[in-house]
């Protein structure tokens, strides 16, 4: 798998599928990226979500989106829920271990250089973290959720490192705080929601666990470990994120038009 | 944009969790807490953080702000606001470089239209510097990128480079972006720069607010000339007394990271501002705003004087109109340091705020020594460097590599005589050292690169360098280890193969 579907449709929802575990289930993970093109004449096939349309709750006049292929776990993936395998970091993870300068030369607005970019998502990991996050030959992780301590994502600007982890899979981090740049590139890329949890969940969790993140409800529940634990709300991300990203929140309160269909 | 918003209310100005200030909490505790093993002596460098007085009731500081307060005013055609809110301001200029321009370029055609102009013509400056002097095709496609829609947009400032085997070929190539920016006077008191790379707050250093942003808000504001940004509260960093002359700017900085930490200033703005400041050169105080981001800090500012003036001569001409802290601007805390009792220091791997003393590192033996970068690798740095090597009169111990940040320096290290030399220009001084060559300007291996990049750590070595970041594999292996110093530092290590306090040259 890895390519995306090259669908063109108008749907503001989409359901994710939990990554799989690929020694329990036969499932092939299997992600209908849809692009949302404000500009229906002029569909561009690509792998890039656009920001956040997977997340949109607000919208009524769009359709949703069935999921192709069901989960092979329980708790049933939906707008709101993020459920899969976590992979645990400890603090101050900075953008050289979530993607090392030498992959910097891939474009993260090319689809093919997008997809590798994602291959090498935390590649840059010390040997201190055995357990390697995209397996070699691999486009994707297995780990869609993240758990870190403090002052994740700090050092570049490099939009590289959210991307990183969207492409490779992950769809939310929950971390005890952020660098700022890091935590503005994934609200404005829409590649990873970023969740901020109350307590330090990298002490309390461990790469492997099933885990679920509840949007609404500001949750996350650790199945292996059967705890329960309170996220932060999202803060004055949220007008952005809930609009879809950077520019559609600027289309929405009028600071840019909208696309027109003759550009 | 984080949900931990810096309340203005000064009420809350001692809530200590949420800022991380839990050293300095208003009941005065002169002694550091010593978070790093090796600091066994206590020495108390700096009073306690001191927070502003709530304001008085008559209402006349309502409208008192701090610098980076007015520059967002001023940005966003307002008369008053607060840290926390979040407006739409005016970008004066948008810089990008070779690893960031064409992802942000492919954004800007993707939202605007594959037909779309930039909203200005003269204020985008594009600078090729990452990864330039490489065989590596993706990375020359790169520049290829730049150079086609800089001419489809007749874009006014491009540092072009085609000529990779000889970087003098290239008249307009100028090197690294932040020094370039500086050395052509696209810096200017007040204004708002923003640029596709962290260090971008360099230019703080000429009082206007810069900041690093992604590729997505790059080409938001590639289209539009704006963007959506928080205020952020101001920390205020006054440093009093002379200069010793063995202490640098990359001193002090180590020395404030590692006092709050590698997130002590997220969000916030670093001030910097006392007698010690204002006998800093324009460099010096580059390489103090340089890395406030790893600090965490939003953005970096020095307030403009004769200095940022003189500077500015010759170099714009474009008007502008610096702007001033009110006496009574809210800060979040204030730090004092008395610079006389600073000695030089090192962040040891694997952290900038790793702080430790250079003459308690001095059983660490090292493998090579790097010098450049915005960092460490403007013209003075280099001056600063050749002191060392002049006083010693000793050659290098270990591979030592220069890779000067943009053309002009390197021209100036073939060209300014070294003070106290006998007229001897620093390559001079470098070559006799038993340095390498000075290389073609670029960011070099400051932060790896591509493989073949000159000077990339491809071992798992000890470098002591005047970069900037020192996290695994910054400057290449996974397993190499960075002491992070000042020129000063670096040369005198250099000297010994160990680390090395430079007073051991310089006194």
């Amino acid at each position: 798998m890895g390519a995306a579907a090259e669908v063109t449709v108008f749907a503001s929802t989409r359901t994710f599928i939990s990554s799989q575990n690929q020694s329990r289930s036969p499932c092939i993970p299997s992600r209908m990226i849809i692009n949302l093109r404000q500009n229906p004449a002029t569909p561009i096939t690509c792998s890039m979500k656009s920001p956040f349309e997977h997340l949109s709750t607000y919208s009524s006049t769009k359709s949703s989106i069935t999921p192709l292929s069901a989960t092979s776990v329980s708790s049933p993936t939906t707008t709101s829920n993020f459920h899969g395998l976590c992979y645990v970091l400890g603090d101050s993870i900075d953008t050289d271990q979530i993607i090392p300068a030498e992959y910097l030369t891939l474009v993260p607005s090319n689809p093919d250089e997008y997809r590798k970019i994602g291959s090498y998502a935390l590649i840059g990991l010390p040997s201190s973290y055995p357990v390697r996050f995209v397996e070699p030959g691999e486009f994707q992780s297995k780990y869609s959720i993240i758990i870190a301590g403090a002052n994740f994502g700090c050092g570049s600007s490099r939009e590289h490192a959210p991307v990183a982890l969207g492409a490779a899979g992950v769809k939310t981090v929950v971390a005890e705080s952020y660098a700022r740049i890091f935590f503005r590139n994934s609200v404005a890329t829409g590649e990873v929601y970023p969740l901020e949890s109350e307590v330090r969940l990298c002490e309390e969790c461990s790469t492997g666990d099933v885990v679920t993140v509840e949007l609404a409800e500001s949750r996350l529940i650790n199945h292996t470990t059967g705890k329960e634990y309170k996220l932060k709300p999202i803060g004055d991300a949220g007008p952005v994120i809930e609009a879809g990203g950077i520019f559609d929140y600027a289309r929405k309160t009028g600071m840019i038009p909208s696309l027109s269909p003759s550009t | 944009m984080a949900s931990a918003a810096i309340a203005s209310n000064p009420s809350t100005l001692l809530k200590k969790n949420e800022l991380g200030l839990s050293s300095f909490s208003s009941s005065s505790l002169p002694i550091q807490i010593s978070k790093r093993r090796c600091s066994k002596k206590v020495v108390s460098v700096m009073a306690p953080s001191q927070t502003q007085r709530s304001p008085s009731t008559t209402g006349s500081v309502k409208t008192a702000m701090t610098m980076t307060e007015k520059i967002f005013a001023r940005a966003s055609e307002r008369s008053q606001l607060n840290p926390g809110d979040n407006i739409w301001v005016n970008v004066d200029t948008l810089m990008t470089h070779d690893v960031c321009g064409p992802g942000t370029i492919g954004i800007f055609k993707r939202e605007f239209g594959e037909n779309a102009k930039v909203w200005d013509r003269e204020k985008i400056v594009i600078i090729p510097d990452h990864y330039i002097f490489t065989s590596d095709e993706r990375a020359n496609r790169n520049v290829d990128i730049l150079r086609d829609f800089c001419t489809e947009q007749n874009i006014k400032y491009f540092y072009d480079i085609t000529d990779l085997g000889n970087f003098k070929a290239n008249p307009d190539y100028k090197g690294v972006c932040h020094i370039a920016l500086a050395q052509e006077g696209h810096c200017r008191p007040g204004e708002v720069l923003l640029g596709t790379d962290s260090h971008t707050c360099t230019a703080g250093a000429f009082g206007q607010f810069a900041t690093g942003i992604g590729n997505t808000d790059a080409g938001f504001v590639m289209g539009t000339g704006k963007l959506l940004l928080k205020v952020p509260p101001t920390l205020r960093f006054v440093m009093d007394g002379e200069m010793p002359d063995y202490l640098l700017a990359k001193d002090l900085i180590l020395q404030i990271i590692g006092e709050i930490t590698v997130s002590g200033a997220t969000y916030k703005s670093m001030e910097f501002v006392g007698s010690t400041v204002e006998s800093l050169t324009m460099e010096e105080r580059m390489t103090l705003c340089n890395m406030v981001i790893e600090a965490g800090g939003k953005n970096g500012v020095v307030p403009a004087d004769n200095t940022t003036f003189k500077y500015l001569e010759g170099k714009t001409s474009m008007p502008f109109e610096p702007v001033y802290s009110d006496k009574q601007a809210r800060f979040l805390s204030e730090y004092r340091f008395d610079v006389s009792k600073i000695e030089p220091l090192v962040a040891k791997p694997h952290s900038p705020d790793n702080r430790a003393l250079a003459r308690e590192c001095k059983d660490v033996k090292i493998d090579r020594v790097y010098i450049g970068s915005c960092t460490g690798g403007k013209t003075e740095d280099f001056l600063a460097a050749a002191k060392v090597f002049l006083a010693s009169g000793k050659k290098v111990k270990v591979p030592t590599f220069l890779v000067p940040a943009t053309q002009k320096v390197w021209m100036d290290l073939y060209g300014i005589p070294v003070p106290g030399s006998g007229g001897k220009t620093c390559s001079q001084i470098f070559e006799e050292a038993g340095c390498d060559v000075p290389a073609s300007p670029s960011c070099g291996a400051c932060l790896g690169g591509p493989k073949d990049t000159y000077a990339r750590m491809n071992e798992p070595q000890v470098c002591v360098s005047t970069t900037n970041r020192n996290f695994h594999g910054r400057m290449g292996h996974r397993e190499g280890q960075i002491y992070l110093a000042s020129p000063y530092t670096a040369a005198a290590s250099a000297l010994t193969g160990f680390v090395t306090d430079p007073r051991e040259f310089l006194q």
